[in-house]
């Protein structure tokens, strides 16, 4: 029996007299212990997927199961044994921390010791600061903090809506040594992220983009979808290059990564001759052309476009 | 870029009680710079950045925004600088339109001005039609790309951003790097943070803070180097470990 499994799922949002279409007939299945990703900016229908298999959305049509129970049918079994922990900071700002996790233990009728070696890893690092309120807590302790109250009574599925969102680059890598350290307790992950370089560290990924799953497979394999080749180039006067080379019939797609531009053609062309050619008429100096492996990001917007 | 210093930071500092938010920084940005400014969370960027932006007196040091003391003529910054954050920038029941003669009006852009600015940006962003539209009708994106236009509609001499593209989508952040560009090019000077790492690659120099200290100020091709990393992202990590101060 597969932990989660989302059947044909629409979702719609009635606004006055007009409709948005949240989530247009997405399906999918994770597997027990793994870490799910759901990748896509803000809008693409992260939250409100979330809101359903956690039994807090009614979805406008189609099935999902989690552990086996129906999200409709069976919501109160689903809300013993998962854990959830929403975009938004959503603990008592006005109790302390230890006060939060003891209330959450309680309405899950369980006491932190029982599930204390589940949390340890991570409440260790909070508890220095157990009687400071929650509301006065950095964005870095309130996210562990949130964790370890959708922890606390034993979840066998753990929903995290971007736990990494607003966090800085030290503390997103902390966070997910700490999913890796979940799983190996068997417990299953999905996760929504916008940060797509993240995608790397999940087992599996869906892309997802107005309510429309794009691709769904292992990192490695989203990237091996990704057919044409890939340049990378670098030259003085970078957005200049940027519009130059888009400029060029040749040219499918020209995007900024960091200190290059990802250039994509048309047709099977030698992309190297080709760029350094643009580069020479335009007049560019200290021109680097090299071929390259897309990361998750090109392969996003290449399905975007799509 | 010429050598005209836009904003210039000696040892400035600010203390709340006996806790040290800054911790003495100095650094100039350049007219038309696109200056990024990094730091984990916690590490004194907003308070830098109120700071600058006349939001809050200094415990000590000095700084000039446009030309102006941070300590004697903060209202004069307030007029000569833009802001706009991922948490804070449009009005969503107003109209796109209305945005716009709003904000503008708030810097006293004059009526004329205001009805060939509104027009120039609607065609810029390809808006064109749309400007009778509540901006909460607009994505996230959208939002993000007129937000930033609107914050320099009075042509002021440098705009703050402060984690403009959190949670946009990856094509929209490109084109919203593409507006940056040219705004620098018209020479306004762009002081922005971000959590994305390839954007910190974008700009022409950039700071790294830690505990409340400027540890690293350079070019982006030279933090690397010097600190023999593949990416800005390495550089980031490499300082930002080395924070002894926890917590926002």
């Amino acid at each position: 029996m597969q932990p989660i499994v989302v059947d044909n799922i629409v979702m719609k949002y009635r606004v006055k007299k007009s409709v948005v279409d949240a989530l247009k007939g997405i399906s999918f299945t994770v597997d027990k212990g793994e870490i799910f990703g759901m990748i896509g900016p803000d809008g693409a229908g992260k939250t409100s997927l979330f809101r359903i298999l956690t039994t807090l959305l009614l979805a406008e049509s189609g099935n999902a199961s989690v552990d086996g129970f129906d999200v409709v049918k069976d919501y109160k079994e689903i809300r013993n044994r998962v854990g959830y922990m929403p975009g938004k900071f959503s603990l008592y700002q006005d109790l302390s921390v230890q006060e939060n996790l003891e209330f959450f233990a309680t309405i899950f009728n369980t006491t932190i010791e029982e599930n204390y070696n589940l949390i340890k890893d991570i409440y260790v690092q909070i508890e220095p600061f157990k009687t400071r309120r929650a509301g006065q807590l950095s964005g870095g302790m309130k996210q562990k903090l949130a964790l370890c109250c959708a922890l606390i009574h034993k979840p066998s599925v753990l929903f995290l809506d971007e736990p990494t969102t607003g966090v800085d680059a030290v503390s997103r890598k902390e966070f997910w040594e700490m999913l890796h350290g979940l799983k190996e307790q068997g417990i299953t992950i999905l996760v929504s992220t916008p940060y797509m370089d993240e995608a790397g560290l999940c087992d599996r990924v869906a892309l997802i983009q107005k309510g429309v799953i794009l691709s769904i497979n292992t990192p490695k394999g989203i990237i091996g979808e990704f057919k044409k080749p890939l340049w990378a180039v670098q030259a003085k006067e970078m957005f200049r290059l940027m519009n130059v080379i888009k400029e060029d019939p040749a040219v499918e797609s020209c995007y900024p990564f960091g200190q290059h531009h990802h250039v994509v053609f048309k047709n099977t062309v030698d992309g190297r001759e080709k760029l350094l050619q643009i580069a020479q008429i335009g007049n560019f100096a200290d021109v680097v052309v090299a071929s390259i492996e897309p990361n998750i990001e090109d392969c996003f917007m290449a399905l975007m476009k799509e | 870029m010429g050598n005209e210093k836009v904003i210039t930071a000696k040892e400035l500092t600010k203390r709340f009680g006996d806790f040290t938010a800054v911790d003495k920084i100095s650094f100039d940005v350049e007219k038309g710079e696109i200056f990024g400014f990094l730091g984990a969370n916690g590490a004194g960027k907003t308070t830098a950045m109120r700071m600058l932006c006349g939001l809050s007196l200094p415990t000590s040091g000095t700084a000039t925004v446009a030309g102006f003391d941070v300590y004697k003529e903060n209202e004069q910054i307030k007029n000569n600088i833009g802001y706009m954050s991922q948490k804070f920038s449009l009005y969503e029941d107003l109209t796109i339109r209305e945005n716009i003669s709003f904000y503008a009006g708030i810097y006293g852009v004059s009526d004329e001005m205001i009805k060939e600015k509104t027009n120039s940006l609607l065609k810029q962003l390809s808006l064109e039609g749309e400007e009778k539209t509540l901006v909460k009708a607009l994505p996230l994106g959208w939002k993000q790309k007129l937000a930033f236009s609107i914050a320099i509609v009075h042509d002021p001499a440098i705009v703050f951003l402060d984690e403009p593209t959190g949670g946009v989508d990856p094509i929209t952040r490109r084109e919203f790097w593409g507006l940056i560009y040219e705004a620098s090019e018209r020479g306004i000077t762009i002081f922005v943070t971000t959590h994305y790492m390839d954007e910190a690659e974008y700009c022409n120099r950039v700071t790294v803070m830690v505990d409340g200290r400027i540890d690293a100020l350079d070019t982006p091709a030279n933090l690397i180097k010097e600190f023999s990393a593949k990416s800005m992202d390495d550089v980031f990590l490499q300082l930002a470990r080395k924070a002894v101060r926890k917590a926002d």
